[in-house]
């Protein structure tokens, strides 16, 4: 229980705890405004065309938000202080050693992959991924309201990227993580000489698959298996689906690659925490 | 008595003076909302009306306005900090202890500058989350999405350089472990895939971010402008064109 509540009381956690609180209050509040979209439909022409003038009203309520947030900022700094630890010592390095916390999701994803693929691919893909989606979504309705049921599929897939994937591994990373990055709950005491035992294997290991080339061919096969899904579906579904139509095997192509892409991560996890699964795919140049 | 009171307001708003300075008047017509707004250089990248529904709270959260906010805290105290802080490896240290301990408010100030940043993350996030919400990157807001993609992750890396100014062991090992993972990127650093046999420790893409092979007094100082000079110029040159666009692709979006 001591390490958990020393991590709970470190003052660079606090946003971590905002969050906590911040996250459903502002989903209770989309999802209110959502349903009565749902249920009423879109307001009318009328209601916008509405205009009011920028002074007083709008800069009135930009000066109040701005005085309340000053208000909150200030209190925060007045009771909180900002960490200072002991000196840097290159020579001492602390167990675990801990980004920033808005970096934890990431540095999670380094338990599950080779740091070129969690460092670097992964996060590349997040930020191509985010700047295309205006231009992948083709979707005209949802615009300028919220609404959960005229763009299921789009906010589902952003809700589990966000919500998931970054803010929960974030508290993860942040709450759960102990020395040797081994997972702690909160209940535990850190044992710094905890050793689990490392007992993953690969997943050709697993198939019986005992020679390097086969192996090799094994994991390319899998992994471009699981790519393939995307154009699979699409020649499946194509004759059927408008929606497919018109989204075009361009955009589908990126869609499906960087959904496919975005999956990987929790498919890895589960693999590696139910059946220890250490790479997918062993090629002499890299590991996946 | 009023008269003359009276008298002297015309006498003083009638002054060449005061027209120089004030270019309208404050009665309560519509046409004076316009020129308030705009012929202020601070508010005229607000448009002189919008829609009902973006005053709303509900609506847009505040949360583009808060990141701003926040921005604007952490310039000024940012400023004030600079004067108290030396970037190397003998002073970094000692002068965040300096601010704790010696000088008046610079508790305060560390506190304010440290919060506000941290604030700016989590206000960016949950705008980039209200955004994606409403569906506002859609037709014709694509482009300033694009560009806000860009601003989030200025303000990640404002927020990480600050990091290491502390120069404490919170401060080394948060960006040690960051900068790690620059070691592996494919082709340019020296443990990633594909990397050419003459890249090395001392030549790859986390040398020239680091400028050493580990975290060091050269670290320091490239973050510290990259920090105070660089990059807060450039995330206000894009904040700049954010608004703008904001104004330009019809103001907030809204269901029409
Ligand atoms: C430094 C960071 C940022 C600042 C200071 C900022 C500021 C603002 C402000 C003040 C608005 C007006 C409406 C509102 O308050 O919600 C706005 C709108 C907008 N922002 Fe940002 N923003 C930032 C980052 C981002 C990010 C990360 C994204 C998305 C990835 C984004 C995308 C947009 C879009 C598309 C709009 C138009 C919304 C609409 O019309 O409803 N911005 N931004």
């Amino acid at each position: 229980m001591e390490p958990f509540l020393e991590l709970i009381k470190k003052p660079d956690n606090v946003p971590i705890l905002a969050i906590l609180f911040l996250i459903p209050f502002f989903l209770w509040l989309s999802y209110k405004q959502a349903r009565q979209t749902d249920r009423t439909g879109v307001p009318s022409d009328a209601a916008l065309n509405d205009k009011v003038y920028v002074w007083p009203y709008l800069c009135r309520n930009e000066f109040i938000c701005a005085i309340i947030i000053m208000l909150i900022l200030g209190v925060w700094s007045i009771m909180i202080d900002a960490p200072l630890e002991e000196p840097s010592d290159p020579a001492k390095t602390p167990n675990p050693s801990k980004a920033p916390w808005y970096f934890l999701a990431l540095q999670e994803m380094l338990v599950y992959f080779d740091p070129w693929i969690a460092g670097v691919v992964l996060p590349g893909l997040i930020i191509a991924g985010l700047i295309a989606i205006p231009y992948i979504d083709i979707n005209p309705k949802g615009k300028g309201y919220y609404t959960l049921k005229e763009r299921p599929f789009a906010i589902g897939v952003f809700c589990f990227g966000f919500l998931i994937l970054w803010i929960v591994l974030m508290i993860v990373g942040t709450f759960l993580r102990g020395p040797g990055w081994n997972i702690f709950w909160p209940w535990e005491e850190w044992d710094p000489h905890r050793v689990v035992p490392l007992t993953n294997v690969n997943l050709s290991y697993l198939f019986g698959i005992r020679d390097d080339l086969t192996a090799n061919f094994f994991g390319f096969a899998v992994v471009a298996g699981y790519f393939a899904l995307g154009p699979i579906f699409y020649f499946w579904k194509y004759k059927s689906s408008k929606f497919l139509q018109q989204l075009g095997l361009i955009r589908y192509v990126i869609v499906s690659f960087l959904f496919l892409s975005m999956m990987a991560l929790p498919i890895k996890m589960i693999l590696r925490l139910a059946l220890n699964i250490k790479y997918v795919w062993v090629s002499p140049w890299f590991n996946i | 008595m009023n008269e003359e009171r009276k008298g002297l307001k015309e006498k003083i708003t009638n002054s060449d003076i005061w027209k120089s300075i004030f270019r309208h008047g404050y009665e309560d017509t519509g046409r004076r909302y316009t020129l308030q707004v705009l012929q202020n250089v601070w508010l005229h990248l607000h448009p002189p009306r919008i829609s009902r529904h973006a005053l709303h709270f509900r609506f847009t959260w505040c949360m583009g306005g808060i990141t701003f906010l926040m921005f604007l805290v952490t310039a000024v105290t940012g400023v004030l900090l600079m004067f108290y802080y030396r970037p190397t490896g003998e002073y970094a240290f000692l002068d965040i202890q300096a601010l704790e301990f010696d000088i008046p408010f610079g508790m305060l100030l560390r506190n304010m500058h440290r919060w506000a940043a941290h604030g700016m993350v989590i206000s960016v996030m949950l705008h980039m989350f209200r955004v994606f919400l409403t569906g506002s990157y859609k037709k014709p807001r694509e482009f300033n999405w694009a560009v806000g993609v860009i601003l989030l992750l200025i303000t990640f890396f404002l927020s990480f350089t600050g990091y290491l100014l502390p120069w404490d062991q919170l401060a080394y090992w948060a960006v040690t472990v960051g900068t790690n993972m620059a070691r592996a990127t494919p082709v340019l650093g020296h443990e990633g895939p594909f990397a050419p046999t003459d890249i090395t420790q001392a030549n790859d893409v986390r040398f020239a971010l680091l400028g050493g092979t580990i975290v060091g007094p050269s670290t320091l100082l490239r973050f510290y402008i990259l920090h105070c000079v660089a990059v807060p110029l450039v995330a206000s040159l894009l904040m700049a064109l954010h608004f703008w666009r904001v104004r330009k692709d019809g103001g907030i979006s809204g269901p029409l």
